[in-house]
């Protein structure tokens, strides 16, 4: 299985932008028919690494070698020239156009009058998902593809192009489990063919079912790279971290204290229906479900972002006013939404900006904001989270995604809310960071705040929440006690008969 | 800690602070090397000219940082003007005219106001529509005709200098318009919702700011100004016309983008606008004292609009190559 001459050697790179080194004097080498995780903290380096190789950044120092030649690309054209193909998480297909014709682009089969021709794409994009073994009809739209297909057909695009060296950028990250089981499915006959995989998880029993070598980063510096059957997945968190980790999940037991929040019926058509649920001071209550179970839509809608057709919302016992966030804020409710780059936080505005966005009207005085009362504010918060960060000045696109988790929590954490509500607080998080967050929402409950965690982690449902309730196709299927809730027990309840008929 | 708390101390040279930098340098040039250019009357004539620029320019740099547009200003202006010169010859008062002028801007402003945010149609769709319309009712209002007997006390202060100086009286105006909106954009919570707005809608939604308020009250603002402006307008020239102001919106939107303001939205200072109007109005009162055709006016304004979105991805990429090369030298040693 190992060959002796690597299709592609990192050697000795580095990426530095503006006074942080993202990445300093990592090596490592891909071999034909060998997946190859390359696993680190957030902020550890592996969007850089994954950059480079896909011709977007440039190594300040160091090479990349492609079968044994050094290789400099000028642009993403130049990686996909030398046979390096990357998938990001999520896929950037042109909507509009058809399966077939996104996987052509750029190079599709023409007849001798120079017209494309229609027939050859469909064939060759049938033939390939054959290939693949996966059933996508190549005449259809792109629009409205799940996230899985959306990959698959980058997948297949990859393959058209015969790409050699495939850079998975966490593919699983969105992807439910019988979707990710379909692509490790592909992703195994690719390396049986003779690919060369570079696969990004945070989730370890993925590299240890789907890798044979692994490369750990930390703190943008190469650790190790060694076969994964060498490693026990303690070793590796070990080695990502610099250090033990004890509990992932640390609830403490908190007497639950008042009714903040009461959910009643809560319906929107199409979307969720008669939704009912409680929350009370020191709680910690879970919606758990499959993607797409409305579980977002719900808490989007109880902070008033959303709109709701029927049902109420009452906060500490007083009706809250429907479709307004301003009013959810002013009662003391906080949402610490699902997708941080486009809900969460402004890219391109500063780190104090983005922390002062909501509580700015708090913090004029006279109506003015001069001074320093936005920077103080930001500069405790962030240092409260423990937030790395360069200054307080720069775009909060800059930091990495552990830490812009960070700075929308401070953000909202700064409103001194009675409810927090937080949606995937976890996702995309290295080990580190998640136990962070996780302590934090622990201590948070203990002060008396009430969360709502919406999270699709089962080990972290089960690990935080103080009750469950499990939504399936927009309506709450079952409510769980933290005694009564199970992996099988939550599985079942959003699954429903599915589980039954397997 | 220290660290920290240093205020920005790093932040690269913005566009903003290059064209002011560039305005000033242009002005210094110019009234050494042309001719008349740094009189008293020059100046006030400068002065008058960029004047309605300048005023509509105040909310459009507040439209465009939140990404929308509004090109029905320069018809609106024209609307005013038109509806001022009918309500003079049907005998209203001028103390009633002008804030009824005022107000009917406004009302034009929420139109567009209304058409973005309530159906949530495309802003320079809207406006460009609305740029047709409000021209075409100023023809209706109007015709092709022109009132000019507006009295001397109102048109005299317009055009008229502080204390028989070289400062236009209606410069004071600017200057505590200019001052009420940029401590609006740059010291308020609102000013800074409009970059949140601008840079992403939805996070700020997510944040509490009501995105579709604030931008309907843009558009109020913007129309309000406009018709002021319009007033203006008729006062200085004395002449109540239809086709007044026609072609403005361009000059305010190329000012606007010229100084620094991303079409784009979320990003560009009030002081930077403000240099882009002085700039683009000094170089062309300049030009034409130099005796240079309009056509060779309008290749400079084109030139400069063109540069302003060129040079700040130039001098990037300047940067960043550089700073590679750098690099890569202090590695091989």
């Amino acid at each position: 299985m190992t060959a002796t001459q690597a299709v592609l050697d990192v050697l000795d790179v580095s990426k530095s932008f503006g006074a942080v080194a993202a990445v300093q004097g990592v090596s490592f080498p891909l071999y034909a028919g060998e997946v190859h995780a390359l696993v680190g903290e957030n902020g550890a380096g592996k969007s850089t690494i994954v950059k480079m190789l896909a011709g977007v950044h440039r190594p300040d120092t160091g090479q990349l070698v492609v079968t044994g030649a050094p290789v400099d690309f000028a642009g993403p054209g130049d990686a996909k020239a030398a046979g390096i193909a990357v998938i990001y998480q999520e896929p950037t297909l042109f909507p509009d156009l058809s399966v077939a014709e996104n996987i052509a682009m750029g190079n599709q089969p023409l007849t001798r009058l120079r017209q494309i021709d229609r027939k050859a794409m469909h064939a060759a994009a049938a033939k390939l998902f054959q290939r693949l073994g996966v059933q996508l009809d190549p005449t259809r739209p792109a629009r409205g593809l799940s996230i899985a297909d959306q990959q698959i057909v980058e997948i297949a695009k990859a393959l058209s192009s015969e790409a050699r060296i495939l850079v998975m950028d966490e593919p699983t990250a969105a992807l439910s489990g019988v979707e990710v089981e379909r692509l490790f499915a592909v992703v195994r006959s690719l390396r049986e063919e003779g690919a060369a995989i570079l696969f990004i998880s945070h989730r370890f029993e993925e590299i240890t079912r789907l890798c044979q070598r692994v490369t750990i980063m930390r703190d943008g510096k190469h650790v190790c790279t060694d076969l994964v059957a060498d490693l026990t997945v303690d070793d590796m968190i070990r080695r990502m971290v610099g250090r033990d980790l004890s509990a992932l999940f640390p609830k403490q037991d908190v007497p639950a204290g008042d009714v903040v929040l009461e959910v009643e019926g809560l319906s929107r058509e199409g979307v969720f229906k008669d939704v009912s649920f409680s929350v009370r001071a020191g709680e910690i209550v879970a919606l758990a479900g499959l993607v797409g179970a409305g579980r977002s839509e719900v808490m989007q809608a109880v902070f008033g972002v959303d709109p709701y057709d029927s049902g109420s919302v009452r906060f500490l016992g007083r009706r809250l006013k429907a479709g307004s966030p301003r009013a959810a804020m002013a009662a003391g409710m906080a949402l610490v939404p699902e997708d941080r780059r486009q809900q969460g936080l402004v890219m391109e505005l500063s780190i104090e900006r983005n922390v002062t966005l909501p509580r700015s009207r708090k913090l004029a005085r006279l109506g003015l904001l001069l001074g320093t009362a936005e920077r103080d504010e930001a500069y405790t918060w962030t240092r409260k989270l423990q937030t790395k960060l360069g200054r307080l000045t720069d775009p909060v696109g800059t930091l990495s995604g552990g830490n812009q988790q960070k700075v929308v929590l401070a953000k909202w954490l700064s409103t001194a809310p009675k409810l927090l509500i937080v949606d995937e607080p976890t996702r995309g998080i290295d080990v580190g960071t998640k136990a962070e967050v996780h302590r934090l929402m622990s201590q948070l409950a203990a002060d008396g705040m009430a969360v709502v965690m919406v999270s699709s982690e089962l080990p972290e449902v089960l690990g935080m929440a103080d009750r469950v309730v499990v939504l399936r196709e927009g309506h709450v299927a079952a409510e769980l006690t933290r005694a009564e809730a199970t992996e099988e027990s939550v599985m079942y309840a959003a699954m429903g008969q599915q589980v039954a008929a397997s | 800690m220290s660290e920290l708390r240093r205020p920005g101390s790093r932040r690269a040279l913005g566009w903003d602070s290059i064209i002011v930098a560039l305005t000033v340098v242009v002005l210094i040039i110019a009234s050494f090397a042309v001719e008349n250019f740094g009189t008293s009357r020059n100046f006030t004539f400068l002065a008058l000219d960029l004047l309605p620029i300048a005023l509509v320019a105040l909310p459009m740099t507040f439209i465009i940082v939140t990404g929308e547009i509004d090109l029905s200003v320069a018809s609106t202006l024209g609307f005013t003007s038109a509806l001022m010169g009918t309500f003079w010859t049907h005998g209203l008062s001028i103390e009633t005219i002008i804030p009824l002028c005022v107000v009917i801007g406004a009302i034009l402003g929420a139109v567009n106001g209304f058409l973005v945010t309530g159906l949530g149609l495309p802003s320079l769709a809207v406006t460009i529509g609305t740029l047709a319309f409000y021209r075409g009712l100023a023809l209706v209002v109007l015709g092709d005709g022109a009132v000019a007997d507006f009295p001397a006390a109102y048109t005299g202060w317009v055009t008229g200098n502080i204390g028989g100086g070289s400062i236009p009286n209606v410069l004071i105006l600017l200057v505590i318009l200019a001052l009420i909106f940029g401590v609006i954009l740059h010291a308020t919570p609102f000013g800074r919702s409009l970059y949140a707005i601008g840079a992403n809608a939805q996070a700020a939604h997510f944040s509490g700011i009501r995105v579709a308020r604030t931008k309907f009250w843009l558009y109020v603002v913007s129309g309000a100004v406009a018709g002021l402006v319009g007033v203006l307008w008729t006062l200085r020239y004395s002449s109540a016309r239809a086709d007044n102001g026609a072609g403005l919106e361009l000059a305010v939107v190329a000012a606007v983008l010229l100084g620094g303001v991303s079409i784009f939205g979320g990003k560009g200072t009030l002081p930077g606008v403000l240099a882009g109007v002085v700039l683009l109005a000094a170089l062309q009162n300049a030009l034409r004292l130099e005796d240079v055709s309009g056509q060779a006016l309008n290749i400079v304004t084109g030139v400069l609009l063109v540069a302003s979105v060129l040079l700040p991805n130039i001098i990037t990429s300047i940067r960043t190559t550089w700073q590679r090369r750098r690099l890569r030298s202090a590695a091989a040693h």
